[in-house]
């Protein structure tokens, strides 16, 4: 067995593994490898191949594929970043030994001083949103459907009904209306839509597809192939309303119903999680509970924005060199973030605080529902560290806010998030 | 296609019974073919039951179903060996929770001892939840059968058509008999769309069908009414509540709502039981699903619904009697039906299909021993089961066992493309998922369905739109038209 040793190994060759590589490699560590399972770097950005990427980080509105070309590129400039593509990890040990297998090597065996975790997330599926019926072929979802037209060059279906305003069931409405297919509506079970703003007006508007909030696929028809669902409006609790329902003919049910963070290679190391982003517990350095171990991108919470994704691999690799080049990173004090009132998540879950600290320390919330005109407020010992006005809040749409490092030594054991109403009132 | 060779035997269905009774008859120097309808063998109701071995204690003793239950248990102690199955003697428990139920299992244990079902107990309450610490607060008490089991139903008929086939048996796929000529009262052949095919048997394990089928031959001797059974089956990461099958004390129609673990470590619960029309219809229901959790709840409080990773539901065969029709047809020679085959009919099918070759003997067809016989099926590469140095040399020998196709299962592309090579090999996506479990873990095909479709197109030489996904017309993508997304340059 090919054994290996590496500073930092990055597991997952997506916009946050190589940011993560990069910085790895710009902050000390002398041997950097990224592990990929595709054949190819970028991770799902190649398959994303509409524009609307790099805004934040490049100023620039690049496609995925875009993109993903410039952090290739910065991986391909620094000569200490090994890549093997077409590698598959099959374990990481709690001492840093990673199990993984390749058609061209067969087995590897790599010891690594610090990991980054950039596995990237999933799509829920059919059957874990339970949606009943029959089981023909033409329910898929909306990211496969989305690397067969993009990158391999077939139609998932020439009828489309998408379940899931999430941002790739968007993008495919427009992809595949493009495509000349008849997209026959969106439904989304909330009373909002999950995705972006931008993708609802530029994707739905502007082609006339409608959007049905409040409303879900309650039946799939067809034996062969899908004929047709039966959709119905759903109550406050998100129960069909009977009476209610009615069918659309279509060949093709695309779910864009959420993301699942791909958490199976930390989830058995033991390292903690948080139970609503479905990934790991970090700090502000993304290291997870376990030493050594780092986290960034869409393992750790779903993102809207790939340079948020970026932003956080930079971080993860930065810290996960230095803990390679010895300078721990696991001192100091432990403040937990809590989200409450509005506020459904909160990334990191943890700060650590200690003396060199001098950096602020940002924060990327998601709220629980729509808002117009909520006051965001951080509070420790009932000191108030940071307080936000924000006139619209969508949970589509994370909510970044920095705690500035000169509150920092005012922080407790607990930070408390929370949305205020103006004129007082909680977010319920 | 069918050669020009004396045909003996047709076995008409390529369900878990058409196949055992296929495997059993190449163990004789007869020319015997199997036909299914479908691309792939065990599609039906093989593909969606309960998967248990059952031990044998449920029947009436006397019964079909009583007798080859216990035979069929038997026998597949040895098939596992020959034939590699994916079976695990967990035992089972009928779980009580009243004193009317105690007396109820109680009967349960005489009825097995009838049967001739070895090594049953009743078990004490404590003596259950040391078993099986997540059961009901209710628990009272259980009968234990040690014999019964957790087995792969499309793994066993996919094993027992494979050795078939290897010992000379000939398996058409997407041959549905269209029509059943009668001469003088006695089968001459059966009509298929690739032609007419004579034969003197015929052997009818059409499932669902098999009154259909029967009365294509002009036998309207039976009935066969659909049931319909609804299943939840869990990620294997949600932690399976239990390590024996139990069931509920059964009431007159069913053996009730059960919660047990796969052979492949999840977790599934169900079925219900709802008669319906068609034999087609395996639609799932928010009703139904909502049914067989509220069943399973009662049995083991905090099932995980949220872990579910797929919902399906199958149909039981439920003939006339209620017992298995297993003999000649009392309409036509020749015609032997292997019908109403219901639960236990995973666990029984090799006993049937002995009973078969004995009705077949005693209708006069002449039964010499096939010398070449092999019971033995090739053994099947599991990558994720191999130590480290197996894996090696394997990934030597084919670099395509390098490659991991399934994350989820950690399946390589070298079982995949083994799976579509092997005797009666994968044509469909769902085919190689129920050889290989590809696409059965957690993200259910997400991430390996696209590349499963591209990996059956090149190893059958195949357009990626003549792909399909279980059934004849399932056809999973289509051909971009071009011409629609160009700039129109006038």
């Amino acid at each position: 067995m090919i054994e290996q040793a590496y500073d930092v190994v990055v597991v997952g060759g997506g916009p946050a593994g190589l940011a993560a590589a990069v910085s790895a490699s710009d902050n000390g560590a002398l041997r950097v490898l990224v592990i990929e399972r595709d054949r190819e770097l970028g991770g799902i950005l190649q398959q994303c191949i509409h524009n609307g990427f790099g805004l934040h980080r490049f100023q620039q509105e690049l496609t995925g594929p875009g993109y993903a070309g410039r952090y290739i590129r910065m991986v391909g400039e620094r000569p200490n970043i090994a890549v093997l593509l077409d590698t598959m990890v099959l374990s990481v040990a709690g001492d840093k030994t990673i199990l993984a297998v390749n058609p061209r090597d067969g087995l590897l065996k790599i010891t690594a001083a610090a990991v980054v975790f950039a596995m990237g997330c999933r799509e829920r599926t059919r059957g874990a949103i339970r949606i009943p019926g029959s089981r023909p072929a033409g329910v898929f979802t909306a990211g496969a459907a989305q690397r067969m037209v993009n990158m391999e060059g077939y139609l998932p279906g020439k009828k489309i009904v998408i379940l899931g305003s999430g941002d790739i069931g968007l993008i495919m409405a427009r992809r595949l209306s493009l495509e000349g297919c008849d997209v026959k509506a969106v439904l989304e079970i909330m009373p909002y839509s999950n995705g972006l703003t931008r993708n609802v007006v530029q994707c739905l508007e502007d082609f006339g597809i409608p959007l049905h909030l409040s409303h879900t696929v309650v039946g799939v028809h067809g034996k062969d192939r899908v004929t047709g669902i039966t959709c119905a409006k759903v109550d406050d609790a998100l129960r069909p309303v009977p009476g209610s329902e009615f069918d659309l003919e279509c060949d093709c049910l695309l779910l864009s119903v959420g993301l699942i963070p791909e958490n199976e290679l930390s989830g058995d190391l033991g390292i903690e999680m948080d139970g609503l982003t479905g990934g790991p517990v970090v700090d502000q350095l993304r290291q997870t509970s376990l030493p050594g171990f780092f986290a960034a991108g869409n393992v750790v919470h779903v993102h809207d924005l790939v340079d948020f994704v970026s932003e956080e691999g930079e971080t993860a690799g930065k810290y996960a060199a230095r803990h390679a080049c010895g300078l721990s990173s696991s001192v100091g004090r432990l403040a937990r973030i809590m989200a409450s009132d509005g506020v459904r998540t909160a990334v990191p879950q943890v700060v650590r605080l200690d003396d060199v600290r001098t950096a602020p320390v940002r924060l990327y919330m998601r709220v629980a529902r729509p808002e117009r005109r909520v006051t965001l407020r951080l509070l420790s010992n009932s000191e108030l560290l940071l307080e936000r006005v924000l006139p619209v809040a969508k949970p589509g749409e994370m909510v970044v806010a920095d705690i500035p490092a000169d509150k920092l030594r005012a922080i407790g054991d607990v930070v408390t998030v929370v949305l205020r109403r103006q004129g007082g009132e909680q977010g319920e | 296609m069918p050669s020009n060779d004396r045909t003996d035997v047709i076995i008409v269905g390529g369900g878990i019974v058409g196949a055992a009774i296929a495997r059993e008859l190449a163990k004789y120097d007869l020319n015997v073919l199997l036909l299914e309808r479908h691309p792939d063998l065990a599609m039906e109701t093989t593909k969606a039951n309960s998967a248990i071995l059952h031990a044998g204690f449920d029947a009436s003793p006397g019964s079909l179903k009583a007798l080859l239950n216990v035979r069929g248990n038997e026998l597949f102690r040895q098939l596992q060996a020959d034939l590699g199955l994916e079976l695990k003697l967990t035992g089972s428990l009928v779980v009580a929770t009243s004193a009317a139920e105690m007396d109820a299992i109680g009967e349960l244990y005489s009825r097995g001892g009838e049967n001739g079902v070895p090594g049953l107990k009743i078990l004490s309450r404590e003596q259950v939840l040391d078993i099986e610490p997540n059961l009901t607060e209710q628990t009272l008490g259980a009968l234990h059968a040690p014999t019964a089991g957790i087995i792969s139903p499309f793994g066993a008929a996919l094993a027992f058509a494979e050795n078939a086939a290897l010992n000379g048996v000939k398996i058409i796929r997407e041959c549905p008999v269209t029509a059943i000529a009668v001469t003088d009262g006695r089968i001459a052949g059966v009509h298929t769309p690739h032609g007419f095919i004579a034969a003197r048997f015929v052997v009818n394990a059409a499932g669902v069908g098999a009154d259909t089928v029967s009365r294509l031959a002009g036998d309207d001797s039976f009935r066969i009414k659909p049931r319909k059974g609804e299943y939840l089956l869990f990620d294997k990461k949600a932690s399976c509540l239990v390590k024996t099958v139990v069931f509920p004390t059964p009431t007159k129609v069913s053996k009730g709502i059960l919660v047990s673990p796969t052979v492949h470590g999840n977790m599934f619960v169900g079925p219900n039981a709802l008669d319906c029309r068609d034999a087609d219809d395996v639609d799932t229901s928010a009703a139904g699903l909502a049914e067989i959790v509220a069943g399973a709840e009662k049995l083991v409080p905090g099932i995980p619904v949220g872990a579910s990773i797929t919902q399906f539901a199958g149909l039981r065969a439920v003939a006339d009697g209620g017992d298995f029709i297993i003999g000649p047809s009392p309409a036509v020679g020749g015609l032997v039906h292997a019908a109403g085959i219901q639960s236990p009919g995973l666990t029984a099918a090799p006993a049937i299909a002995e009973r078969v070759a004995a009705v077949l003997r005693d209708l006069g067809l002449e039964m010499k021993p096939n010398r070449r016989f092999n019971p033995v099926n090739p053994p099947r590469v599991l990558f994720s089961e191999l130590d480290a140095a197996a894996r090696q040399a394997l990934i030597r020998e084919n670099p395509l066992y390098g490659r991991v196709i399934c994350r989820c299962e950690t399946i390589t592309e070298g079982e995949i493309v083994a799976a579509i090579h092997s005797v009666c090999g994968a044509r469909t996506v769902d085919g190689v998922k129920r050889r290989t479990r590809a696409g059965m873990g957690r993200c259910q095909g997400g991430f390996c369905g696209p590349r499963v479709t591209a990996i059956l197109a090149r190893e059958l030489s195949l357009p990626v739109t003549a792909v399909r996904k279980d059934t004849v017309g399932s056809y999973l993508f289509f051909d971009k038209i071009p011409r629609l997304c160009e700039v129109d340059s006038r």
